[in-house]
């Protein structure tokens, strides 16, 4: 059971969790943004940047 | 599809091709069992919905691929050896104890069956998802079984491991593309309006694979100043 839990958290997840977590929360804000009269598009490729830039930095330090 | 071929060729030299061949055919039968099950059950979740899970789980494996394929890129990883993996591979093979069940090798079998099981789960769910997305599993499945029987046949011709195959830039460019996918539907999925609807998706592409390219370049640059 636990080893089953682990491959899907390595399937899912891999690496790095902040990824993930970073991902939840940049999606949590787009969709608060969205739901207002400001344009939201812009949010999230911005996000995804940043969290790929801050795992890069973490992976190299 | 590369990797699971390296082990099955592996395999396959070193234990006996019907083992190994019969392992790869069962685990091929357990994807597609997948793909199967979960195909119509995805067809019943609302498109907005859908599209925010799929463009997150896109989002999580693309970010993966790429974070993987920029290190490699930049020199920060070593670029993965085909020849070294298939060595390793028909080392431990060799040095397995032989053990029989149903007239088969079982080592040859559960280990073809878990790497083409493992690395074809990965190839399902993008199948799953893309297909999902777009209302057409069987065109997405069909995709992906075109791109399966063309690594199968270079294996056959090749009669190695895959070794000439451009894996990382590959890997790069599968990594660029979910990301962008994941995106542009997860953006829709949180109630995003794109300008320009799906006009905007080559342009979400570019930005993708500009940023991408840039982090290559600032990273290689941190290596060699660090040198």
């Amino acid at each position: 059971m636990r080893r089953f839990a682990r491959f899907w958290w390595d399937f899912v997840v891999g690496d790095d969790w902040r990824v993930a977590a970073g991902i939840a929360i940049a999606f949590g804000l787009t969709a608060l943004l969205a739901a207002t009269s400001v344009p939201a598009w812009w949010l999230l490729p911005l996000a995804v940047a940043a969290i790929l830039w801050l795992s890069l930095l973490r992976a190299v330090r | 599809m590369v990797e699971a071929l390296t082990i099955v060729l592996a395999m396959g030299v070193t234990r006996g091709w019907r083992s190994a061949l019969t392992g790869t055919v069962a685990a091929l039968f357990a994807l597609a069992a997948i793909v199967a099950a979960l195909g119509p059950a995805l067809t019943i979740v609302p498109i907005q919905t859908l599209r925010l899970v799929v463009g997150a789980l896109l989002l999580v494996f693309g970010l993966q691929w790429l974070r993987k394929a920029i290190l490699r890129a930049s020199g920060w990883r070593a670029l993965r050896d085909e020849d070294a993996v298939f060595v390793r591979e028909a080392e431990h093979a060799r040095s397995a104890v032989r053990t029989e069940h149903a007239g088969l090798d079982w080592y040859a079998f559960t280990v073809s069956f878990k790497g083409v099981l493992l690395e074809g789960l990965e190839v399902a769910f993008i199948v799953l998802t893309f297909g999902s997305a777009q209302g057409s599993i069987p065109l997405a499945a069909v995709g992906a079984g075109a791109a399966a029987v063309l690594v199968v046949v270079a294996g056959a011709v090749v009669r190695g491991p895959l070794s000439r195959v451009p894996e990382n830039t590959l890997a790069f460019a599968v990594g660029v593309m979910l990301t962008t996918f994941g995106i542009f539907w997860g953006a829709e999925g949180a109630g995003v309006d794109w300008p320009g609807n799906d006009a905007s998706l080559p342009g979400v592409l570019v930005f993708v694979l500009g940023v991408s390219f840039g982090f290559v370049t600032a990273l290689r640059r941190r290596r060699l100043a660090l040198a």
